[in-house]
């Protein structure tokens, strides 16, 4: 119950700062020399933890890579649900539910993508979106150990996905849905897989991308923040800001 | 007889020249420059010396390095002096050419498509594209800044990669080294300098 009762104190305390710094422009950092600190933790940790597993997994057989990718694609399609109803995108809520329930079954537990091939295509939603849809703003940026690169306005909603993710309530919550249950070993288990899965996926990005920075940090900070614009708004297009340069 | 020889030879090379030149449609120039680039990084009888030199001379003729030296250097272009702007643009544009021949000679077979085209403005159209890897990864969505302020001549300002704009990355990587030494652009000179004698 303190837990609890603590847990509630915190979410109020993140909402307030959060409401104060996502006025703060996205590229503004919270805490520089703290994050960059990090970051070079997590670096290391990528060095000598999640780099050899990537490249061990890349040497697995592709069917299996596959199978794994369409897993734990297919159990984050249930975050994506609440989120599809908070963002009134009933479209999107179709594509989520259907592919949700023909992988889950035609699929064999999500192994197999069926539903792709019949047209569903549901987007990837979570908190952090869905407040920007909102027009909340990211807020300053700052890096997490392990977890790595957020904003104020995604860390807040990190913590909300815990709450309205189906998968989270069966498993850390220890809740039961449609008579399924799972436990904290299971959460943490598919989101781990999903990090290899990701990290394997881009493994050459990443060493092209570590071997052309001058300043790695900055370039991890812009990628993440253009992919998170870009997710708000469900489409792959930069922003355009050429035509103040005329020459 | 002499005139008509000079003639012959001015009309061979501007031939030869038009051959080696890329279509002036954005859509077509992306896909023959594409192609051209596939079919000589995929080239086994290549030295990889060989193939960096043709990245470079591909990168040279059709990328417009010089407007991305600027746009990468922000707002800070406007108030810097004008020989500075020159010094680092020469140094940007040895940067680049090192920065894109390491990520291009260690290319792997890939299926290249055009997809799409939009002109945005008379100075730009963006070329939409994907690359399909032969190793069976995902396909990756390339969007492609072309300007064409000059229509006769388009030039390449910016890749799109899965809606990640190379130009902007670096732009905000060099916004923080120079924001972090005083806006200072010698500082962001010297970094370039290291990266290149690396």
């Amino acid at each position: 119950m303190q837990v609890i009762k603590n847990f509630k104190l915190l979410f109020i305390l993140i909402t307030i700062s959060v409401l104060f710094v996502t006025k703060a422009k996205s590229s503004d950092e919270c805490f520089e020399n703290v994050s960059r600190t990090i970051f070079k933790f997590n670096m290391a940790l990528d060095d000598i933890i999640l780099e050899p597993v990537a490249k061990g997994y890349n040497k697995l057989p592709d069917s299996f890579k596959q199978g794994t990718s369409n897993f734990t694609s297919n159990i984050s399609t249930l975050l994506s649900i609440p989120n599809n109803i908070l963002q009134g995108n009933f479209s999107q809520l179709g594509h989520s539910l259907g592919s949700f329930v023909v992988n889950s079954s035609v699929g064999v537990l999500g192994i197999f993508n069926p539903a792709e091939k019949i047209g569903l295509k549901p987007n990837k939603e979570d908190v952090g979106q869905t407040l920007g849809t909102y027009g909340v703003g990211p807020g300053c940026y700052f890096v997490l150990p392990v977890l790595g690169p957020t904003t104020a306005r995604d860390s807040l909603g990190m913590i909300a996905d815990s709450f309205i993710d189906p998968f989270a309530q069966i498993t850390i919550r220890e809740k039961e849905i449609l008579s399924t249950s799972g436990n904290t070993f299971d959460y943490y288990s598919v989101k781990a897989t999903t990090a290899i899965d990701f990290r394997a996926d881009n493994d050459k990005n990443f060493e092209s991308l570590e071997k052309n920075s001058i300043d790695l940090y900055s370039s991890f900070k812009s990628i993440y923040l253009q992919d998170r614009e870009n997710k708000i708004k469900n489409s792959k297009t930069s922003k355009d800001d050429w035509e103040n340069l005329d020459n | 007889m002499g005139k008509l020889k000079i003639f012959l030879i001015f009309i061979a090379l501007l031939i030869n020249s038009a051959l080696l030149a890329y279509s002036s449609d954005p859509k077509e120039f992306v896909g023959e420059l594409v192609n051209d680039a596939i079919d000589t990084l995929s080239d086994k009888s290549l030295s990889k010396e060989e193939k960096a030199k043709f990245v470079e001379k591909m990168a040279l003729e059709n990328v417009d390095i010089k407007a991305l030296s600027l746009y990468t250097l922000g707002e800070l272009r406007k108030s810097t002096e004008k020989e500075k702007i020159n010094q680092y643009q020469i140094t940007f544009e040895k940067y680049f050419l090192k920065s894109l021949t390491s990520r291009l000679t260690d290319y792997s077979d890939s299926k290249f498509d055009i997809i799409d085209s939009e002109q945005k403005s008379s100075s730009y159209t963006i070329v939409n594209s994907k690359v399909v890897p032969e190793d069976g990864s995902p396909e990756i969505k390339i969007d492609w800044r072309i300007y064409t302020k000059n229509p006769e001549k388009p030039l390449i300002r910016d890749l799109i990669v899965e809606g990640l704009s190379l130009a902007r990355t670096q732009k905000e990587e060099f916004a923080s080294i120079l924001s972090s030494n005083d806006n200072n652009i010698d500082s962001l000179i010297n970094k370039l300098k290291e990266f290149i004698e690396k």
